[in-house]
């Protein structure tokens, strides 16, 4: 699978958009949804709260298990995605396009931040 | 266990279908192939394909062999008509569920049992130890077979492209020697879906065989590999329980809501009989908690070992088994619950999630029912 080039990736298996004005969009990776499996709810950080890189803001339930949500950054939710909340699938059928989860306004970053590349490789060791 | 997981003779057949593996009892199993909601639709409306070589076949052989079964489960089995199945279970001395079994009788002499992968050697050895006296001789079988399952509406026509065995004339829980795919097969009509369906016991060298003829002969009605995740699903959307979940040593097959199973009327004695008489009374008059199907309000679902509680946070009982259901489009559960809260439409029942307390609807199992 492919990672796009243009994001970068935390270990937590987000991923996180280039800031446009300080807002970054997240979701998560390709191979997170498909180790998932049929993601069938999605519990989503409220807008306005603060959140912090490593730290859970939200749930992602699939048909065998629920998982954490973590924000790969600090900040601001400035918006989250309803569409994903009403059609979690959309985690699974398009995991870095309608199955965003939510905007963030970056308050600060962490250093582990991985590349495409070095996520694909952390990915698949 | 530290040893590397089994695998089964169609091991390679998954990877190269892309199958996400999990390491089941022991095994090395096809979690899913692709989504597992859309391989429990499949089976729902047309068909699936099932590997299920996990499963512990034990063959009874000779003139006592009924005998045997008959001391050694709780069922009616030496009553059993040759080329029929029947649903049981083998019981501790205290009436404790060791396993619940699908028990053919291939021939006045001969049976087969088969045990959950994960409690095998359990009832292999109980049936080693309640053997003493009986004419009759115990086969650790395991290896002797591969089991695949073609389960859906759409199974008989599959399988009858690739079988010359009388399909029509084989009954629910019935099973008949055969050739499927020109190698021989135990045909029987059983599954674990709540659908129509057939397993298949073959060779493990003729796996492959007839899974690939399966595949070809379904490729046209939509037939999918399916995977134990969507089988859990299908299963508990049929009721029906899994060792481990619902059935336990520590319950006895009253407790469980099973007591039908436990033939007190059959002759002589039996493994559990005194204990098994006395679970009776007891669920009959003053049951401590019952088997119900939980269904969400919510779209939070419901985990095995998730507490119920009643509207002020008491606990009342305890989810053994949940998960979204397709068929319903909402999680469901099944659970034991204290008596008092049992009945369908019972007020004020919750289950504890993470800390929230759901609102959950009681109601009869199972909660999906095919229509024949």
């Amino acid at each position: 699978m492919d990672n796009p080039q243009q994001l970068r990736y935390s270990k937590e298996h987000e991923w996180l958009s280039d800031a446009e004005g300080g807002v970054s969009t997240v979701g998560i990776t390709e191979h997170a949804a498909n180790a998932l499996g049929d993601v069938v709810f999605v519990q989503l950080p409220e807008v306005g709260a603060t959140v912090t890189a490593g730290e859970s803001c939200g749930e992602l339930e699939s048909t065998k298990s629920v998982s954490d949500l973590y924000s790969p950054v600090d900040g601001e939710i400035t918006e989250v995605n309803e569409e994903v909340a009403n059609d979690p699938s959309l985690v699974n059928s398009a995991p870095f396009e309608g199955g965003w989860l939510f905007k963030v306004k970056i308050s600060g970053e962490p250093e582990d931040l991985l590349t495409a590349d070095e996520y694909t490789a952390f990915a698949a060791g | 266990m530290t040893e590397a997981p089994r695998r089964t003779a169609l091991d390679a057949t998954h990877r190269a279908l892309g199958a996400t593996m999990t390491d089941f009892a022991g095994w090395d199993m096809p979690l899913r192939y692709s989504s597992e909601r859309e391989e429990h639709v499949a089976v729902r409306t047309r068909a699936g394909l099932f590997d299920l070589s996990h499963m512990g076949e034990i063959t009874v052989t000779g003139p006592q062999a009924g005998a045997l079964l008959d001391y050694a489960l709780v069922g009616n089995i030496g009553a059993l008509k040759v080329g029929r199945a029947r649903y049981t279970m083998i019981c501790a001395t205290d009436g404790g569920i060791l396993d619940d079994l699908i028990v053919y009788r291939l021939d006045e002499r001969e049976f087969m049992v088969v045990a959950n992968a994960s409690n095998a050697q359990v009832v292999l050895d109980a049936l080693a130890a309640r053997q003493a006296g009986f004419d009759a001789a115990v086969r650790d079988d395991r290896d002797a077979y591969a089991l695949i399952a073609v389960q859906g509406p759409e199974s008989p026509g599959i399988l009858k492209k690739i079988t010359d065995a009388d399909l029509d004339g084989l009954k629910y829980y019935a099973g008949l020697p055969g050739t499927v795919a020109g190698v021989q097969a135990l045909i029987a009509r059983t599954g674990y879906t709540g659908e129509d369906g057939f397993e298949l016991f073959v060779r493990p060298a003729d796996a492959v065989a007839v899974w690939e003829a399966l595949t070809e002969a379904g490729r046209d009605v939509g037939l999918v590999p399916c995977g134990l995740s969507c089988r859990d699903t299908l299963r508990l959307e049929a009721g029906m329980p899994l060792y481990g979940h619902e059935l336990t040593t520590a319950l006895t097959p009253f407790d469980a809501g099973l007591g039908r199973v436990v033939k007190f009327e059959k002759e002589g004695d039996f493994v559990g009989r005194a204990a098994l008489e006395a679970a009776a009374e007891r669920a009959e008059q003053n049951p401590p908690r019952k088997l119900v199907g939980l269904v969400a309000g919510g779209r939070r679902v419901p985990r095995a070992g998730y507490p119920v509680v009643a509207a002020d946070g008491t606990v009342i009982g305890e989810v053994t088994s949940g998960a979204p259901s397709p068929t319903l489009g909402k999680p469901i559960a099944m659970a034991y619950v204290d008596a008092g809260y049992a009945t369908p439409g019972a007020e004020g029942v919750r289950v504890d999630i993470r800390g929230t307390h759901e609102p959950y609807e009681v109601v009869a199992l199972p909660f999906y029912k095919r229509q024949k």
